[in-house]
């Protein structure tokens, strides 16, 4: 265990009776990156974060958060994680500071008004506030979602499948906030289906095929494992994303990303 | 711990308080079964019931006060159906909160909401003519043996809540609950059933709590009835809460 890993797995194996999701997993995630799990649906993706998270134990081998063993030590991994499940797991009834407050309030912080406040503002939420969460869109759900998993700045953040379902408006917003966690130096591991996502947010992608990770290393290091590049023009037609956030107009930080997004399938045509 | 625990506690009992008087209506489609059976046994089938002397509605009350927390508790168990279902059980409990603060949020939370809707039933019952000469040790009694009722019935529902596959299922189980106090002494006397009906009637768990609470508000003697129904709460209290305890340590980890 080195300092500075954050997250490390060795050997980690879940079965369901007969069904093995995980069949021996070997990771390590540095502090103050962002590691993407990427696998296609049923790949255990999402075992393998409740494992981490505490809420599920595994079969055998090991896993340490911060040094926490998440088996012997439950508490106090769950001091320093936060977890952000598949399905935005708010609190319909509540109006979005309400549940804001609540977590605060869960987390033993004092100022939980305050805090709830901060993050309305920083999350775009602050005139829906005391609306309902029923009553928002899958955006804004999921923008709370996220909120509330950083109450209490924990130093990993779990994000299991983060945009999934979400209009590319929103899955620009999240991908900014995880963007935000990274400089913060928040240590972000985040599964996702969507090759584009892990290319454009991650430091390291692992990717998970059938319960074992089949490959390991920064997006430069996966290149290498394609045959080398080819030289061929195309011409390059902008995108439906591109054109639909044209129109619509979207802010700033949207185009940015946008942009990123189209610097991405450059990168895709070219190769 | 123990500080922390109470705390977590009284932090998410006040969130699904708040579900609650966001949406009364579980209040009130609680206390509607309960008053439509007290209508239709006082005004429409009451005169051809012999229970002896005294009004049928004093009769009749103590019966229809467990069926008020019979129907209330299926909210629990849908409450937490949701819950868990939602996701919102599992951000609970991967935050460094005290384990057991998600169930009990929910028990104490059916326990307020019960006592609310057995005021609005007993409220009606006064209008219909109700009476007692209970003191205030009785009346203590009576509100002790209702809460262990309550505390027993709750967390059969947080088992169902707990163990469901659906909304329906979440709720399904109160309804031979509510059914069970037809076949004990709460609606007719005993001694008029015939044989194995009488005998599962006289041994089930309602009887002795309908003729504890129906003495205590008559100010007779309870005799040996107060420590059955004390029994079988307890009893039940424990079974349901040790089945809970084992289901939602497998399900939560």
């Amino acid at each position: 265990m080195t300092a500075e890993t954050a997250i490390r797995v060795r050997g980690l194996r879940k079965a369901y009776g007969d069904v093995h999701v995980l069949r021996g997993v070997d990771l390590d995630v540095p502090r103050g990156s962002v590691f993407a799990l990427l696998g296609s649906n049923g790949a255990g993706k999402t075992t393998a974060v409740r494992i981490l998270s505490t809420l599920l134990t595994a079969d055998t081998g090991t896993a340490t958060v911060h040094g926490f063993d998440v088996a012997a030590q439950a508490a106090e991994v769950r001091e320093v994680i936060s977890l952000t499940g598949q399905f935005a797991a708010v609190d319909e009834i509540l109006s979005g500071r309400e549940n804001l407050v609540l977590v605060a309030r869960l987390r033993h912080l004092k100022n939980a008004g305050r805090i709830a406040d901060e993050l309305l503002a920083r999350f775009a939420l602050a005139d829906a506030g005391r609306r309902r969460a029923s009553t928002y869109s899958g955006g804004m759900r999921r923008r709370l979602d996220v909120a509330m998993s950083l109450i209490g700045n924990p130093p990993v953040v779990f994000l299991d499948e983060p945009t999934t379902g979400l209009d590319p408006e929103g899955r620009m917003e999240v991908w900014r906030t995880v963007k935000d966690l990274a400089r913060g130096g928040a240590t972000v591991l985040l599964t996702t289906q969507y090759l584009e996502e892990a290319e454009h947010l991650a430091d390291r992608i692992a990717i998970l095929h059938e319960g074992r990770i089949i490959a390991n290393g920064t997006l430069a290091e996966l290149k290498q494992l394609m045959p080398a590049a080819t030289v061929e023009y195309v011409e390059k037609q902008p995108g439906l994303e591109e054109i639909f956030l044209a129109i619509i107009g979207t802010a700033g930080g949207g185009r940015e990303a946008a942009r990123d997004g189209a610097a991405a399938s450059d990168w895709k045509e070219r190769r | 711990m123990t500080i922390r625990a109470l705390g977590d506690t009284a932090v998410l009992t006040g969130r699904s308080l708040r579900h609650i008087v966001r949406s009364p209506d579980t209040i009130i489609t609680t206390a509607v079964m309960p008053i439509a059976f007290l209508l239709l046994f006082v005004y429409v089938f009451g005169g051809a019931i012999d229970t002896g002397s005294g009004s049928y509605v004093n009769y009749l009350l103590p019966g229809i006060l467990l069926i008020t927390v019979a129907s209330g508790i299926a909210y629990t168990a849908y409450r937490l159906f949701l819950d868990l279902k939602g996701g919102i059980v599992d951000r609970f409990q991967s935050m460094p909160i005290a384990r057991s603060s998600v169930l009990w949020a929910h028990v104490l939370t059916s326990l307020v909401a019960n006592a609310v809707s057995l005021i609005v039933v007993v409220g009606v019952a006064l209008l219909m003519g109700f009476r007692t000469g209970a003191g205030v040790s009785s009346w203590l009694a009576v509100t002790g043996i209702l809460t262990a009722f309550t505390l027993a019935l709750t967390w059969i529902a947080v088992v169902a809540g707990l163990s469901a596959k659906s909304v329906d299922g979440a709720s399904a189980f109160s309804y031979p609950l509510i059914f069970l106090p037809f076949i004990s002494s709460a609606f007719v006397p005993t001694e008029t059933m015939p044989g194995p009906v009488r005998w599962f009637a006289e041994n089930q768990p309602v009887t002795s709590i309908v003729n504890t609470i129906r003495g205590l508000f008559a100010q007779q003697p309870v005799g040996d009835d107060i420590w059955a129904a004390v029994g079988w709460c307890v009893g039940i209290l424990v079974v349901a809460y040790g089945c809970s305890a084992v289901i939602y340590r497998r399900r939560v980890g």
